[in-house]
């Protein structure tokens, strides 16, 4: 139920995210047209660092009270956040092309969301190299933990490492009313989304617990 | 203070046993000489080794890092020492703690003799109080998050595989910052100049040393 509701509230506000993008929203004067990618990177990298913070406070939650659930809570949100930094990495890089003339730069935003994907990476690894999945859990939530207290210290070094992308202009009224309306629906739609992505891997691994517990019934007789 | 006495306990058991088997250090620098002859290689002589020389000593200290924390605990694990430990009345942070400051004993050893040769094969003053103070600092960021991740790694399939995937990432502002330190030190500038890289030097061990120290018991539970 909660499943089909989130399709239905993702796939709207997708398709008036796309409207608003491509129909409504006014050109931005200086960078031209692909500043529209701007409207889907943002919630894109926001989203991803949600999932991030979920799967730290579910770790913290498994590590503490042990059920299952919250384990598969923190797996789900680590895959979404995963794919979500992979796509925000990549419409980074085909905005950058022309308005940075580079690909990619190693600027700290850019560089953090790619230390953020390596460990994330790391995250979802280290759980298939455990022998039990009890202790793949186990070592999984202490990754979840240690890796997002390393955000910020990542971000602070490389920031004073060296700086080009530009600051968020969000909340500083640097975006003009159509502009930000756009944005605001574009967030929403990938929250959706996000929250969506999060329930049907969340049943899907609680379906694969199911089966497997079946299978044991069944073998043990 | 019985906390510490076991936890030293346990670092005393890891530098004696070091000592008589001379298994990490030995190997470890022999690694650490290779890696810098190597560098030379990749390098050749016509670039400003001033410029290079921060980058080239802490990837050959992070890789040295690496493969010392690895052995800390699968030799626990090969002699069945590891269930031992669990057994005995030492604490899990205390065991956290003994294995920590075994790992930086050994890792001090191979930077104090690494760092002469470095200084003699390319001709660079490091052995200065900043490069001494950051080469300390940023050790214990190393084996702070190491020693934890190789308690990790030690418990899994792919086990060596394991601890660099882990630990790379997580070390990183670790890297940035002594690598920063060490080439504003090695142009001779101030403590003033370098004060911002050893704050970050500074929280991120205060950080891991305090996070590690209390999740550490939920990797070695069996």
């Amino acid at each position: 139920m909660v499943s089909k509701i989130l399709l239905a509230v993702s796939a709207v506000l997708i398709i008036a995210s796309l409207a608003l993008i491509f129909v409504y929203v006014p050109t931005e004067k200086t960078m031209g047209v692909v500043q529209r990618i701007f409207y889907w990177h943002v919630p894109l990298a926001w989203n991803s660092f949600l999932a991030f913070f979920i799967v730290f406070i579910s770790s913290i939650a498994y590590l503490w009270k042990r059920s299952p659930k919250w384990d598969i809570l923190a797996n789900a949100s680590a895959e979404v956040g995963v794919v979500f930094t992979t796509l925000f990495l990549i419409s980074g890089s085909v905005w950058a092309k022309p308005v940075w003339g580079v690909w990619w730069t190693w600027e700290p935003r850019l560089t953090t969301a790619l230390v953020l994907w390596l460990v994330y990476i790391a995250y979802l690894l280290v759980r298939s190299y455990a022998s039990s999945s009890e202790r793949g859990a186990r070592f999984a939530a202490v990754v979840g933990i240690v890796g997002f207290l390393d955000v910020p210290i990542v971000f602070l070094s490389i920031t004073l490492w060296r700086t080009q992308h530009p600051s968020p202009v969000i909340f500083t009224g640097g975006l003009v009313p159509a502009m930000l309306l756009t944005l605001i629906v574009s967030i929403f739609a990938f929250t959706a989304l996000y929250g969506l992505l999060l329930v049907q891997r969340v049943a899907f691994r609680k379906d694969e617990a199911d089966l497997k517990r079946m299978k044991r019934l069944v073998e043990s007789d | 203070m019985t906390f510490w006495r076991k936890a030293l306990a346990i670092t005393w058991k890891d530098v004696l046993s070091e000592f008589r088997a001379r298994e990490i250090i030995t190997s470890v620098l022999v690694f650490t000489i290779l890696v810098i002859v190597i560098f030379n290689f990749a390098f050749g002589e016509t670039v400003d080794m001033v410029a290079v020389a921060p980058g080239m000593l802490w990837v050959t200290f992070t890789f040295a890092g690496v493969l010392s924390l690895n052995r800390s605990f699968i030799l626990e694990k090969e002699g069945g020492c590891f269930e031992g430990l669990l057994v005995s009345p030492a604490s899990r942070e205390a065991i956290y703690t003994g294995k920590m400051l075994a790992s930086f004993v050994f890792l001090l050893v191979i930077e104090v003799i690494a760092l002469p040769i470095f200084a003699f094969l390319f001709n660079l003053a490091v052995l200065t109080p900043q490069i001494i103070v950051i080469t300390l600092m940023a050790t214990v960021g190393f084996v702070a998050c190491g020693t934890l991740f190789s308690a990790l790694a030690t418990n899994t399939r792919a086990r060596e595989l394991v601890l660099p995937i882990l630990f790379l990432p997580v070390v990183v502002p670790v890297i940035i910052s002594a690598v920063n330190a060490s080439a504003i030190a090695l142009s001779g500038q101030s403590w003033g100049d370098m004060a911002g890289w050893l704050e970050i030097l500074g929280a991120f061990d205060v950080v891991f040393l305090t996070v590690a120290y209390l999740v550490f018991e939920y990797i070695i539970e069996e």
